[in-house]
C-alpha cells in the first residue's frame, strides 16, 4: 500500500509538471502568433550555435591521420577487396582469380533449391530455385549476383564479429555496460551516416559498400548472441562443468550449441540487414540490384523499377524463409546402417547439381548465361502501361485529388504549424510529453536530446523530419490499426494479416519507395505515402497481437457479464492490448524516421537530403552532426513509449 | 564405520543467497531464523551444516522441497562457492582449489546426476554420454566403447543416436545417469536420480545400483523424495528443512529416535518393522541366551520369530561376531506400532 501511494504521488506530481510545462509552451506560442516574442526566444540565433561540425571533423581528422587509422582501414581494404575479387570472379565472372565463374544460373538455382529443399521441403525449393530462375529470366541477373557476391561476404563478417562481441558482452559485464548505449544509438543511427565514414575509410564502390554493410548488420547479432547465451539451462551449465570443461570447452561445447537456436535468429537478421544495406550502398556507388533500381527510379522508369523491385522481394524472402527455417531446424537422427551418401544427401545432390549444370552449360550456353535480349523483361512494356494508366483521367484525378487534399489542407499546414512553435516552446512540449508517459527521468533524457538539437544548428530540418515521421505515423495510424482490430476477430485472417506483415518486414526498405513513386510522382506526398505504408506494418502486426493475446479468461468475464462485441472490445481487449500496441507504435515510429531518410532520394526539405548532399564530399563531421539529430529524435520516442510500455503491462499484471 | 578420513568432510558451511552474502552473513547475529533472514530479503541454501561422508558409504539426504539438498550438494562439488565455512572434498580444500585443479578433480573423481537431467541438446545419446570423456580428452574409439558399455547399463540400446527432445523423460534420465556413471566417479552425487522413471524401471534400476554399490563401493550422496527408496538405499540418511540438516543418522536411529518434531513428522508414516533391523535394536550391554539373530534383518523379518518366541533377551550378531542382544518387548513395541 505505501508503494503503491507513494508511486501515485510520484505520478501526480509528473502529471503536475507536464501540465505547467504545456502551459508555458501554450503562452509561448501564443506570443509568437501575436508577433510580441522576441526572435532569440523563437529561434536559437545562430551566434550561439557551437560548430559542433568542425570539432567533429577536427577529432575525425585526429584519428583518421594522427593515429594512423586511415592507413590500418586502407590496408584492410586490401583484404576485403580481394575476397571480394574472388566472390565476384564467381558470382558473375569478375575478371580476377580464380577465374573460374561465372557460375552457371542454372547451377545457382539448382543449388538454392537443393539448400531449400534440406531446410524446408519441396515449398523452400520451389521459392529458392524459383527466385533465381526469375532472376535469370527477367534479364537481371548479373546486377542481382553482383549484390550477392557482397552480400556472402558481409554477412559472414558481420556475424563473426556480431558473434564474437556478443560472447565479450556477455562475459564481462563492463563490455555489456560501455556496448549497450552505443548498439541503441547505431540502431537508430539513418543509414547515410554509416555510408560517408564507409566511403572514406574503405574507398568508394563494393568495399565502402560492404563495410557499411558490415557495420550496420551488426548490433542485432550482438543482441541475439548475449541473450541466447544469457538463456542457456543452468543445469548444461552445471553438466560441462562436472565434466571438468575448460572455459574454451565450455563455450565450444556447452554454451554455444546450447544457444544455437538464437544465435541463428541473430543470423536470420544478419542476413536481411545486410540485403536492406547493400540495396541502400547503391547511394555511394556500389553497382548491383539497388543501383540499377535508383537509375530506374531516378528516370522515373517504373516498370523497370517494379521488376528489379519484385526480385529483391523474392531475394530478400527466400534469405528469411530459409534462414528461419535453418533456425528452428533440430538435429534428427539416422537410423543404424545409413549410407555415408544418405547422411550427406543435401551435400552430394548440391555438388551434382553444380558439376551437371556446368557441363550443361559447355554444351548448351543458354544455361550457362542469358545474353541480352534473350530475356522476358518487359519493363518498357509495362513503363508505357504504368504511364497510361497514371493518365488515365479517372486515375489522375484521384491520386491528384488525394495529393491536393493531403498537401493542401492537411500536410503543408501542420508543417508549417509545427515550425512556428518556438524552440523552447517545442522543447517543452517533447519534455512534457516525456514526463507525462515516462517519467521524470525519461523528461531529463528528452530535454538534454531535444536541446543537443536545438544547439545543432538544424532545428528547422529537424523539424521537418519529425513532422513527416508524425504525419506519415498519424495516417499509418488511421488505416493500421482499424484494419488490424478488424483482422484480429477471425482466426483466418489474423493468420493471413500477420503472414503479409511479417513478409512485408523482410522487404529491404527502398522497396517502399516504389509503390508511393508510382503513385504520387516524385513529391512530398509520395514521401509521406512510402513512409506510411512502411510504418503501418508493425502498427497493425501488433495491434493484432496485442489483440489475440488477451489472456481468454479476461474476455470470458466480459462475456458472461453480457457485453457486446463492441463493448468487449472497446472496454476490456484494448486497453488490455494497448502495451503491446505501444511497442508497435514505436516501431512504427522507428521505421518511419529511417524511410524518412531515405525518401531524401525523393527531394525532401528535411534532415536526409542534407545527409545525402555531405555524401558527396568530405564533409564528416556535418554528416555525423545530422546523423544524431535524427537518432536523438529516435531515441527519445523510443526511451518514453518502452518505459511506458512495460510500466502498463506491469500495472496491468501481464509481465 | 570406517577408520580413514572422510572423503567429504564440511565445517558449518552457509550458502546464502542475496545480493551480498558475505556482508550480510558476517553482519547476522548468529540465531537469525530463515524467515527473519527472508524479510531482508536473503535466502539461506545452506544453513550451517556440518557434515562428514565417509568413504564408501551412501548418505541419502532428504527433506521438503525447497529445503536445500540441492544447494548442499552443489556446495559439495563447488558449482555454487559457499559463504563461509569449510569444505574437504578427497583431502582437498575445495575453496581454495585453483580452476585447473578443480577441474582435474571433477574429470578424475566426481560424477553428478541432475534433478532435470542437464543434457546437452544438440548431442546424441552416445555423444551426451561420451561428453565428460570426450573432455577428459580420450579418444573416440575407447570413449565410444565404454559409452556403448553404460548405454547398456541402463537399458538404453538402440537409442545411441537419437537426440535428447527425442526422447521421454524417463529415458533423458537415464542418459544422464548413463554419463555419470561413464568416468567410473569416485565420488557419486545423484539429485533425485530416478525421479522421473516408472514404478518398475525404478525398481529395476534401484536393484542394479545396489549392486553396484556392493561391487565397487562408491562413496555416493544421493537426493530423493521417496523415503522407501531411501531405506533401501541409504547407510545414513541426513533431514533437511530450511537449510539447515535436522537430523542425520542411519535409517533406524532416525524412526526410532527421531531427534526433533520436524523429524517425527517427517518419518510419522513410514512402517517402522520394515526399517528397523535387529542391529538397530541391539543393546551392548546384553548378552541374551540362545540362537542369534542378524544384524541386517528387520523387525518385519523376524516378525513370526518375535511372537513365538519367549526369552527376554535376543542375542545379535554381525558377521557371526555377537554385537549384543535386543529386548523382544522393544522389538514387538516397534512390530505392533506401538511407538
Ligand atoms: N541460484 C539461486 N539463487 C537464489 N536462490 C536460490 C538459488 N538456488 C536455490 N535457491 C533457493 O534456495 C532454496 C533451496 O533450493 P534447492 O534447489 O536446494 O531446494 P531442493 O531441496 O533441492 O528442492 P527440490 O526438492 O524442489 O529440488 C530455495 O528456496 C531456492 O529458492
Ligand atoms: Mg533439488
Amino acid at each position: 500500500m505505501v508503494a503503491l501511494s507513494k508511486k501515485t504521488a510520484e505520478a501526480i506530481t509528473c502529471n503536475r509538471a507536464a501540465m505547467l510545462l504545456l502551459a508555458v509552451a501554450v503562452i509561448l506560442t501564443t506570443l509568437q502568433y501575436a508577433a510580441v516574442l522576441p526572435a532569440w526566444l523563437h529561434r536559437i540565433p545562430d551566434a550561439m550555435v557551437p560548430p559542433f561540425a568542425a570539432w567533429l571533423d577536427v577529432v575525425f581528422n585526429f584519428v583518421k591521420d594522427d593515429l594512423g587509422l586511415l592507413k590500418f582501414t586502407r590496408f584492410f581494404t586490401e583484404g576485403l577487396e580481394n575476397v571480394l575479387d574472388t566472390t565476384g570472379n564467381i558470382f558473375f565472372g569478375k575478371y580476377r582469380w580464380p577465374h573460374l565463374g561465372p557460375m552457371p544460373w542454372t547451377a545457382v538455382a539448382g543449388v538454392a533449391a537443393v539448400i531449400g529443399y534440406s531446410l524446408g521441403g519441396w515449398r523452400l525449393a520451389l521459392l529458392g530455385g524459383g527466385t533465381f530462375v526469375w532472376t535469370a529470366l527477367i534479364g537481371q541477373w548479373n546486377i542481382a549476383m553482383e549484390t550477392m557476391s557482397v552480400l556472402v561476404v558481409a554477412a559472414p563478417l558481420a556475424f563473426v564479429i556480431g558473434l564474437s562481441f556478443g560472447i565479450a558482452a556477455w562475459k564481462y559485464a563492463w563490455v555489456n555496460k560501455a556496448i549497450r548505449p552505443v548498439l541503441s544509438v547505431l540502431q537508430t543511427l539513418p543509414f547515410f551516416t554509416y555510408l560517408l565514414p564507409a566511403v572514406i575509410f574503405f574507398k568508394v564502390g563494393p568495399t565502402a559498400g560492404a563495410m557499411a554493410t558490415i557495420v550496420y548488420a551488426i548490433p542485432p547479432m550482438i543482441l541475439m548472441t548475449t541473450l541466447g547465451l544469457q538463456k542457456v539451462p543452468l543445469e548444461v551449465i552445471e553438466a560441462g562443468k562436472m565434466a571438468g570443461c575448460t572455459r574454451f570447452q565450455m563455450l565450444r561445447h556447452v554454451y554455444i550449441p546450447s544457444a544455437r537456436g538464437d544465435i541463428l535468429v541473430g543470423v536470420n537478421q544478419v542476413i536481411m540487414l545486410c540485403l536492406a544495406m547493400v540495396v541502400l550502398t547503391a547511394f555511394i556507388g556500389m553497382p548491383g540490384l539497388g543501383a540499377k533500381l535508383l537509375a530506374m527510379m531516378g528516370s522515373f522508369k517504373l516498370g523497370r523499377s517494379l521488376e528489379i523491385g519484385i526480385t529483391i522481394v523474392l531475394l530478400a524472402v527466400t534469405l528469411d524463409r530459409m534462414s528461419k527455417a535453418w533456425a528452428v531446424k533440430q538435429p534428427v537422427h539416422f537410423d543404424k546402417g545409413t549410407s555415408w551418401f544418405c547422411r550427406h544427401k543435401t551435400l552430394v545432390s548440391a555438388l551434382c547439381v553444380i558439376v551437371g549444370f556446368t557441363l550443361l552449360s559447355k554444351v548448351v550456353p543458354i544455361a550457362g548465361t542469358i545474353e541480352r535480349g534473350q530475356d522476358f523483361s518487359q519493363g518498357k512494356e509495362l513503363d508505357n502501361f504504368i504511364k497510361w494508366l497514371l493518365a488515365v483521367d479517372g486515375v489522375q484525378s484521384v491520386t491528384y485529388g488525394i495529393r491536393y487534399v493531403l498537401n493542401v489542407w492537411v500536410l503543408n499546414p501542420f508543417r508549417d504549424f509545427m515550425l512556428s512553435i518556438p524552440t523552447p516552446a517545442m522543447i517543452m512540449m517533447v519534455v512534457a510529453f516525456a514526463v507525462w508517459l515516462g517519467g521524470r527521468r525519461q523528461g531529463i533524457i528528452a530535454a538534454i536530446f531535444f536541446g543537443l538539437i536545438a544547439l545543432s544548428g538544424w532545428w528547422d530540418r529537424s523539424i521537418i523530419t519529425l513532422y513527416s515521421v508524425l504525419a506519415a505515423v498519424s495516417i499509418a495510424m488511421l488505416l493500421g490499426i482499424p484494419l488490424g482490430i478488424w483482422a484480429s476477430q477471425s482466426d483466418k485472417w489474423s493468420r493471413r494479416i500477420l503472414i503479409a506483415c511479417d513478409t512485408a518486414q523482410t522487404f529491404p526498405s527502398f522497396i517502399y519507395l516504389i509503390p508511393a513513386i508510382m503513385l504520387f510522382g516524385i513529391t512530398a506526398t509520395a514521401v509521406v505515402g512510402s513512409i506510411l505504408i512502411f510504418a503501418m506494418v508493425p502498427l497493425t502486426r501488433y495491434t493484432i497481437e496485442g489483440l489475440r493475446t488477451v489472456p481468454p479468461e479476461m474476455t470470458e468475464a466480459a462475456d458472461m457479464a453480457g457485453a457486446t462485441r463492441m463493448q468487449k472490445l472497446v472496454n476490456v481487449q484494448l486497453p488490455l492490448a494497448l502495451p503491446t500496441m505501444a511497442v508497435g507504435f514505436n516501431q512504427a515510429i522507428m521505421f518511419a524516421f529511417f524511410m524518412v531518410i531515405i525518401a531524401a532520394f525523393i527531394g525532401t526539405q528535411d534532415l536526409g537530403q542534407e545527409l545525402q548532399r555531405t555524401l558527396a564530399g568530405t564533409d564528416l563531421g556535418k554528416n555525423f552532426v545530422l546523423g544524431i539529430c535524427v537518432s536523438l529524435m529516435a531515441l527519445t520516442f523510443d526511451v518514453v513509449i518502452m518505459k511506458w510500455a512495460t510500466d502498463k503491462k506491469h500495472a496491468l499484471g501481464l509481465a | 564405520m570406517s577408520s580413514e578420513r572422510p572423503v567429504i568432510s564440511c565445517k558449518n558451511i552457509w550458502k546464502v543467497f542475496g545480493d551480498d552474502p558475505e556482508g550480510y552473513l558476517a553482519k547476522m547475529p548468529p540465531d537469525m531464523s530463515f524467515d527473519e533472514m527472508s524479510e531482508d530479503g536473503y535466502i539461506a541454501g545452506v544453513k550451517d551444516v556440518s557434515l562428514d561422508v565417509n568413504k564408501g558409504e551412501m548418505l541419502v539426504i532428504m527433506g521438503l522441497s525447497g529445503s536445500g539438498k540441492s544447494t548442499l550438494v552443489r556446495c559439495f562439488s563447488r558449482l555454487h562457492d559457499i559463504t563461509s565455512g569449510t569444505i574437504e572434498v578427497a583431502g582437498q580444500d575445495i575453496m581454495s582449489l585453483a580452476e585447473k585443479d578443480l577441474i582435474e578433480l571433477r574429470r578424475s573423481k566426481m560424477g553428478m546426476v541432475f534433478q532435470s537431467f542437464g543434457l546437452l541438446p544438440h548431442r546424441s545419446v552416445l555423444e551426451n554420454i561420451a561428453f565428460p570423456l570426450e573432455m577428459r580428452g580420450q579418444d573416440k574409439h575407447t570413449r565410444r566403447e565404454r559409452a556403448l558399455e553404460v548405454i547398456k547399463l541402463v537399458g538404453l540400446e538402440g537409442r545411441e543416436d537419437f537426440f535428447p527432445r527425442e526422447l521421454s523423460g524417463g529415458q533423458q534420465q537415464r542418459v544422464g545417469i548413463a554419463r555419470s556413471l561413464a568416468i567410473e566417479p569416485d565420488i557419486w552425487f545423484l539429485d533425485e536420480p530416478f525421479s522421473a522413471l516408472d514404478p518398475l524401471i525404478r525398481k529395476e534400476m534401484q536393484d542394479e545400483f545396489l549392486r553396484l554399490q556392493q561391487l565397487l563401493k562408491k562413496t555416493i550422496v544421493f537426493i530423493t523424495h521417496d523415503f522407501d527408496e531411501a531405506l533401501r538405499l541409504a547407510d545414513r540418511i541426513a533431514i533437511m528443512k530450511e537449510g539447515a540438516i535436522e537430523q542425520c543418522d542411519t535409517p533406524d536411529k532416525i524412526v526410532l529416535k527421531p531427534a526433533t518434531e520436524y523429524v517425527r513428522k517427517f518419518t510419522e508414516d513410514v512402517d517402522k518393522a520394515r526399517v528397523v533391523r535387529a542391529g538397530g535394536l541391539a543393546e551392548a550391554d546384553q548378552t541374551g541366551t540362545g540362537d542369534p539373530v542378524d544384524a541386517s534383518q528387520t523387525v518385519r523379518k523376524m516378525a513370526r520369530m518375535l511372537v513365538d518366541d519367549t526369552r527376554d533377551f535376543i542375542p545379535v550378531s554381525r558377521a557371526g561376531k555377537p554385537i549384543g542382544a535386543l529386548s523382544r518387548a522393544e522389538a514387538l513395541d516397534v512390530l505392533l506400532g506401538d511407538q
